[in-house]
């Protein structure tokens, strides 16, 4: 028996956005320090979205976007995906790397790695806000990193967990530093199992 | 003329002059079967290979077993014949994990396209309809446009050439 994200009521919807929440907050740190500046995150809107929706926020199925895609193992079985946008990446490599990025074309192998940490960085910090409020013990993939069509990155990670239910957790968050405001995408996906379990695990079922 | 779109885990039928087309392809596959003499086109844009391990409600449309059947079928309702229809196939990339990043590839659900290629394949020719085009594998997306009046896939995808099968 597990619960899908179909099944939700607004009680799960409201634990699911306090681990959004200090999630954020968690991810705010980790980026300052990563970047060498402060960080704000406004409060991350958390919905549930179906497939075609998820496009659309990106910007449309066929929008260039990065994304960063990290298995959950343990007692969770899940997967964590980080969708960001060109602005995005751009100002996170900008920061990182000291220099000006000018485009798709240019990305090269440090970039990729820059990418992946930043997605690695973000997604620790979430990850970090689950176990700690479920004391559950939950291990992170190393991230894989492409760059392509909204839809074709988050074919993948839909394939696994497609069967499933077709609706996925959305979390979007505004990132603000001094010159700049930002939005990046994280999709949660977790087996119906796991799902039951971190809700059970924070007092609701 | 209208374009048709082909959403993931759908399929959908159309004669010239309307057209069909399925956006941002990854580990999925977009099959078009078309039947040179009435024209009758379809494109089917599949997620699985198996609806075998599936209980409970099944969505045809997302298996390449339980799709390309029903693609067939609704196809010889409009008037196609199963016997005239050729086949044209893309998608079934590995959009992960495929080694440009450094990562950890070594679970087999990375291969998911490539798995989606395979049985299409095999369904195809077990039907016995001919693949006469393809565009499949690799490490990128793809948006695919089927026109049954010129049986023309165009295939296209980000800093690439758009391809013409």
């Amino acid at each position: 028996m597990g619960i899908r994200y179909e099944d939700l009521n607004d009680m799960h919807m409201d634990v699911l956005r306090e681990i959004g929440n200090i999630g954020a907050g968690n991810a705010a740190t980790s980026l300052s320090v990563m970047l060498g500046q402060p960080i704000d995150i406004a409060l991350p809107k958390v919905q549930l979205l179906d497939f075609n929706s998820v496009t659309d926020a990106m910007g449309g199925p066929e929008t260039l976007t990065y994304g960063v895609l990290l298995s959950l193992t343990g007692e969770i079985d899940g997967m964590v995906m980080f969708l960001l946008n060109k602005d995005f990446a751009h100002l996170m490599l900008n920061a990182l790397m000291g220099e000006a990025f000018a485009s798709f074309d240019e990305m090269d192998e440090m970039a990729l790695s820059a990418i992946r940490e930043v997605g690695n960085i973000l997604s620790a910090a979430y990850v970090k806000s689950i176990s700690e409020l479920t004391g559950l013990d939950i291990h992170m993939s190393v991230p894989e990193v492409s760059i392509d069509m909204a839809g074709a990155l988050l074919s993948m990670p839909l394939i696994k967990f497609g069967a499933v239910g077709d609706r996925v957790l959305f979390i979007e968050e505004n990132f603000q530093s001094v010159s700049e405001s930002v939005a990046s995408n994280m999709i949660l996906f977790a087996e119906p199992t796991s799902l039951s379990l971190m809700l059970s695990k924070l007092g609701i079922s | 003329m209208a374009s048709i779109t082909v959403g993931i885990s759908d399929l959908k039928l159309a004669n010239p002059p309307d057209t069909l087309i399925t956006y941002a392809l990854g580990s999925c596959v977009g099959i078009c079967l078309l039947d040179p003499i009435t024209r009758v086109g379809g494109l089917s844009h599949i997620m699985l290979p198996s609806s075998a391990a599936v209980t409970g409600d099944l969505n045809v449309m997302k298996f390449a077993d339980t799709a390309i059947p029903d693609l067939i079928k609704k196809m010889e309702r409009k008037g196609a014949s199963r016997t005239r229809l050729k086949a044209k196939i893309a998608g079934g990339a590995q959009m992960f994990g495929a080694g440009q990043t450094g990562g950890t590839a070594s679970n087999d659900m990375w291969q998911i396209g490539q798995r989606n290629v395979q049985a299409v394949t095999a369904i195809l020719q077990k039907i016995g309809i001919p693949i006469i085009a393809k565009d499949v594998l690799s490490n990128y997306g793809r948006t695919v446009l089927f026109d049954p009046a010129t049986g023309i896939m165009t295939v296209k995808s980000l800093n690439k050439n758009v391809k013409e099968l």
